[in-house]
């Protein structure tokens, strides 16, 4: 029998430098301290603020803090989420005054020596905690019919179209009706009735969609004294859309194909 | 938990009903259009009155009589003056819905701002056209050129 006398593998292939490996694999944890908006209809008639001291790791987002209080700190504390990824557009929320998904916003980017500010979007109304009621955000959403409108007989192979044609309408539809923009726009605070940029959005997507023939009925329903012509331009709708869509510039080309039509 | 009453159910949510009116379309346009015009309009009267000339200097009693004699000015000052007033009469009402949040002091804001609107378009039309550049008995040494004649 003979032994083998070549030397072990090493853990790595691969050598990593030392100022590289020195530290590799633990993640730096720091000390912060969340501000809270908390409400809790059966007692308060008003918002008010709780503060809560964290450890969290630099991997970690507002919303793995939010877990961490609810968790082990809090339980009462009351927050939307589903996915935690940033694709269901449930964890809207204001942090150090922006709105932003909590699921899509890490605590590196903030700066954890101040205090970091969670509270409700502002406009809808508030439930608890960071819950508001979403019907208002919907039932305009609902209003500018998002769904594909044709008439005829249904075709028996797909509707066709060009890249140009899709193009046109490819960055509305990536809307997870999370309803940062809506609640970030001054117009929609004052009370509620403009349709707020997430709907326009939505119409957008089908408007200027080639297959779809309901695109007259949308800019009419656009076309109202709370619809496209009440956007003063802010830009907080562009600035909050967490997919980073250009509402601003969205909600412009459903002004223009309003007065296009008009004229 | 306390026997406290059943509390009453939120009052729905309520979105005025659709007005179908292109008012607010051609509100719209009427800022961006008239905000076009009025540049022309407020740069070239600051040109000729503040500019052209011996400048502010020349600004007397005479020289806006001059002016006003000519209907070239007339119409480019009813023109000025009518523009900026509805500019920013809309403007302003833009800002009032904005802002004002009950509906009565919405009404009292926008019912102010129409009437004061009125009061100056009125009158400004009223001093362009009634203009008398030669009053009689007045100091000539203050009078434009063409009254002495
Ligand atoms: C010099 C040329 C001018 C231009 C190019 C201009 C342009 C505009 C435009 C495009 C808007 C609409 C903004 C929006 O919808 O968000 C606006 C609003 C407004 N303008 Fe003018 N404008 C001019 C002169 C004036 C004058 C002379 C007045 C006052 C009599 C005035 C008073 C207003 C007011 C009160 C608003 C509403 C404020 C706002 O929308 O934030 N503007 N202007
Ligand atoms: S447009 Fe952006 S911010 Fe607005 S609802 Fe859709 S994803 Fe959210
Ligand atoms: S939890 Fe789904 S988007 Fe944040």
């Amino acid at each position: 029998m003979s032994t083998d006398t070549t030397p072990a593998e090493p853990a790595s292939k691969i050598d990593l430098p030392d100022h590289v490996a020195g530290d590799a694999g633990s993640i730096p944890s720091f000390d912060c301290t969340f501000r809270i908006a908390r409400f809790d209809p059966e007692q308060d008639s008003e918002p008010h603020w709780e503060e809560y001291n964290v450890t969290m790791y630099g991997t970690d987002r507002v919303l793995d803090a939010l877990h961490k209080i609810k968790w082990e700190i809090d339980g009462s504390l009351s927050f939307r989420r589903s996915c935690a990824h940033g694709v269901c557009g449930s964890d809207a929320m204001r942090i150090n005054g922006r709105n932003r998904l909590a699921c899509k916003t890490l605590l590196k980017d903030l700066d954890t020596s101040k205090p970091i500010i969670v509270e409700a979007i502002k406009g809808l109304p508030l439930e608890k905690d960071m819950i508001v009621d979403m019907e208002p955000f919907f039932q305009s959403y609902r209003e500018i019919m998002p769904f594909l409108i044709t008439s005829g007989h249904e075709p028996t192979r797909e509707r066709l179209q060009s890249a140009e044609q899709r193009q046109a309408f490819d960055d509305t539809t990536k809307c997870i009706l999370c309803a940062a923009c809506t609640s970030s726009c001054p117009v929609f605070w004052t009370d509620g009735q403009y349709f707020g940029p997430a709907a326009i959005v939505n119409a957008h997507r089908f408007i200027f969609d080639s297959r779809d023939e309901g695109g007259d009925m949308r800019l009419e329903v656009l076309n109202d004294k709370e619809g496209v012509w009440r956007c003063r331009t802010t830009f907080n709708c562009t600035e909050a859309c967490p997919r980073g869509i250009e509402v601003t510039k969205a909600i412009a080309e459903v002004k223009q194909a309003i007065l296009q039509r008009a004229f | 938990m306390s026997t406290t009453s059943i509390p009453a159910p939120r009052t729905g949510y309520s979105r005025h009903k659709s007005t179908r009116s292109k008012f607010e379309m051609f509100a719209w346009l009427f800022m961006r259009i008239s905000g076009v015009v009025l540049v022309i309009l407020i740069f070239g009267h600051l040109f000729v009155n503040l500019w052209v000339g011996d400048g502010v200097q020349a600004i007397d009693f005479g020289f806006v009589a001059g002016k006003w004699a000519s209907p070239f000015w007339q119409i480019w000052d009813l023109l000025m003056l009518w523009l900026a007033m509805l500019h920013g009469t809309n403007g302003l009402r833009t800002i009032i819905m904005d802002y004002s949040e009950k509906p009565s002091t919405r009404m009292a804001l926008q019912v102010i701002l129409y009437i004061a609107a009125v009061i100056v378009i009125v009158l400004g039309t009223l001093v362009i056209f009634t203009f008398d550049p030669c009053p009689a008995g007045a100091d000539p040494s203050v009078l434009a050129e063409f009254c002495k004649a």
